[in-house]
């Protein structure tokens, strides 16, 4: 037997880390070996995928609330956490110390029952959506065939739960923070299905490791062929999350904190917690349907595929925690006529054109090496037409060029660019 | 019915739909009662999945215990309070009528049905078969229903304009 170089050992190690999906595959052979009924390999499979999903969705929770603070903090031209720990690394451990021995507080007039069953109740369904996602090549609790309707129909839980959460307080800023966010979701939830809708009908399957796939084969990223989808996507997932520019729901200036305004204690983390584990749904169904999941073009052969797809996960979240740190808040009007006069004619039409495509593909037998580089002009071209002429039909006028003389208007002791000062 | 994991799942399901749905029936909070309907309704979404209708389960989740839910917990607080303590009004006879002929009914098919054992294997996937036949076999009902749903929706649109509103313009 030949002697290892250096290099060929580390190699070998290296591709064991990738296979830490086959290792519960290898686990599984050998309780089948040892003699155990069938059942057993099952539940001790799903075990392992559950307890490893909700330890990941702790660590990142915890990395990604320092992260986001610093980060945003950085962008706001502030420091942030940084005196618990090295840099305030154990800020949030802090917090969530705090928060657990903190008094769990019930109002008086609250509906006792479902004011205990509303955070857990918001906080099952989005933990629930991670049992479908394709972590890595053989690293997902559940392969179902209707993945992707799994995916919305299991979001759609959380508008009963948010408002079991704002009834209950009693109280009306819960209440009303709670009617909001119904408003909100049921909107954007047209626009989330339409959507995905894009890159199902591109697969042909609702099957979210079908999904992966397919990219795989092709070579494409579905971001591509889908400009508009995954924008409008990137949009509802943020109302979904209840993040910043679209958190009116929470808008600490007008309705104080939303639905959760009277809940304290282990109660709250478990709403912000739950806000979190949305945004790593949302962007983890963004790096499969979108971005290839697990696969790198060819880098998986190299690289874990968890690792690769971990590595995109963070990455899309940045783009929440930039949204977060720049955009300003949107108005309720404003974000209902965005989803139902904006977004919702656009993504329609995408859904038409994907359908003529696919309709194309098949019927003028088209080579993939055609057809994909085809799709993917038109279907940008669509992207920049649609958004730009859109956004103009809908008003967005040229901004006035002619300046105007700045006049101090002495009665109300401000500046009024105009031709006259007004009348007061 | 084979494995005793799906006879399991079936008789948990089994309990906590029927429970929570005689919760709906028993209980005097409105609000109580569409929460113990949402448990229901996934009850009912996980016997589905038992019988291998894994489209139809996540519809009814999407459908019922997602939006219809919603639409009565706003049916339920745009409602005065006062017209909702009804009980005890004129119509409890005929309401007591009405609800023990429709069940007698259930109750008679129940019975008199010999509940077939299908004997063949489940579906591999159901959504694509379902998607064909509905645009296929049953594209002319799947149109007049979505026509129905226009027209419901220009209804309730028209019903709650009010009255003179087209002279605005």
């Amino acid at each position: 037997m030949p002697v290892l170089s250096r290099a060929e050992v580390f190699l070998d190690a290296w591709y064991d880390l990738r296979d830490i999906g086959n290792a519960v595959g290898e686990l599984q052979q050998q309780i089948i070996d040892w003699g155990a009924p069938d059942w057993v390999p099952y539940v001790v499979a799903s075990l392992i995928g559950v307890v490893s999903i909700l330890l990941w969705t702790i660590l990142s929770v915890l990395a990604f609330i320092w992260i986001e603070r610093r980060v945003v903090g950085l962008m706001q031209n502030r420091i942030g956490p940084n005196r618990v720990g090295a840099a305030g690394l154990l800020q949030p451990v802090a917090d969530a110390l705090k928060l657990l021995f903190k008094e769990a507080i019930t109002t008086t007039n609250a509906d006792r029952w479902l004011f205990w069953i509303a955070p857990i109740a918001i906080f099952i369904p989005t933990i629930v959506v991670f049992a479908v996602i394709p972590f890595g090549e053989e690293m997902l609790l559940a392969d179902l065939n209707v993945g992707v309707l799994f995916l919305i129909a299991i979001a759609s839980i959380n508008t009963m739960a948010v408002f079991m959460a704002g009834w209950s307080s009693n109280n009306k800023y819960a209440l009303l923070g709670s009617m909001r966010t119904i408003a909100m979701l049921i909107s954007y939830e047209i626009i989330q299905v339409l959507a995905l809708l894009g890159a199902v009908l591109f697969v042909g399957s609702m099957q979210l490791t079908a999904i992966v796939q397919w990219q795989l084969d092709y070579d494409v990223w579905l971001i591509a062929l889908q400009p508009v989808a995954v924008v409008a996507y990137i949009i509802s997932g943020a109302v979904e999350m209840n993040r910043s520019p679209m958190d009116i729901a929470e808008a600490e200036s007008e309705i104080v904190a939303g639905y959760h305004t009277e809940y304290g204690g282990i109660k709250f983390g478990f709403f912000y917690q739950a806000e979190y584990l949305a945004g790593f749904a949302i962007t983890a169904v963004i790096v499969t349907l979108y971005m290839g999941g697990y696969t790198l073009f060819g880098l998986e052969q190299w690289i874990p595929g968890w690792l690769i797809f971990l590595g995109k996960l963070y990455t899309t979240f940045f783009i929440f925690i930039w949204f977060r740190g720049t955009l300003p808040r949107l108005r309720i009007d404003q974000l209902m006529a965005f989803a139902w006069k904006f977004l919702l004619p656009i993504v329609l039409v995408n859904v038409v054109l994907v359908g003529g495509e696919m309709l194309l593909w098949q019927e003028a037998d088209l080579s993939s090496q055609v057809a994909i580089p085809l799709f993917v002009a038109v279907n940008l071209a669509y992207a920049v037409a649609a958004v730009a002429g859109w956004a103009v039909m809908l008003g967005h006028a040229a901004p006035e060029r002619t300046a105007h003389r700045a006049i101090l208007t002495r009665e109300v002791g401000s500046i009024h660019f105009g031709e006259a000062a007004p009348n007061v | 019915m084979e494995d005793t994991g799906t006879v399991l799942a079936f008789w948990l399901l089994t309990i906590v739909t029927i429970g929570s749905a005689l919760g709906v029936a028993f209980v005097r909070n409105l609000i109580h009662a569409v929460v113990f309907l949402v448990v229901s309704f996934m009850g009912v979404a996980g016997l589905y999945i038992t019988l291998s209708a894994d489209f139809v389960a996540v519809a009814q989740i999407l459908i019922y215990a997602g939006a219809i839910s919603v639409l009565m917990v706003f049916a339920i607080v745009l409602t005065p309070q006062d017209e909702r303590k009804n009980a005890e009004g004129f119509l409890r006879l005929p309401a007591l009528a009405l609800a023990m002929l429709v069940a007698a009914t259930l109750i008679f098919v129940a019975v008199d049905n010999g509940w077939a054992i299908a004997d063949r294997p489940g579906f591999e996937e159901t959504a694509s078969l379902i998607g064909e036949s509905l645009l296929d076999k049953y594209v002319l009902p799947f149109e007049i229903a979505s026509v129905l749903l226009l027209v419901a929706m220009l209804g309730a649109i028209v019903l709650v304009r009010p009255e003179g509103a087209e002279d605005d313009e």
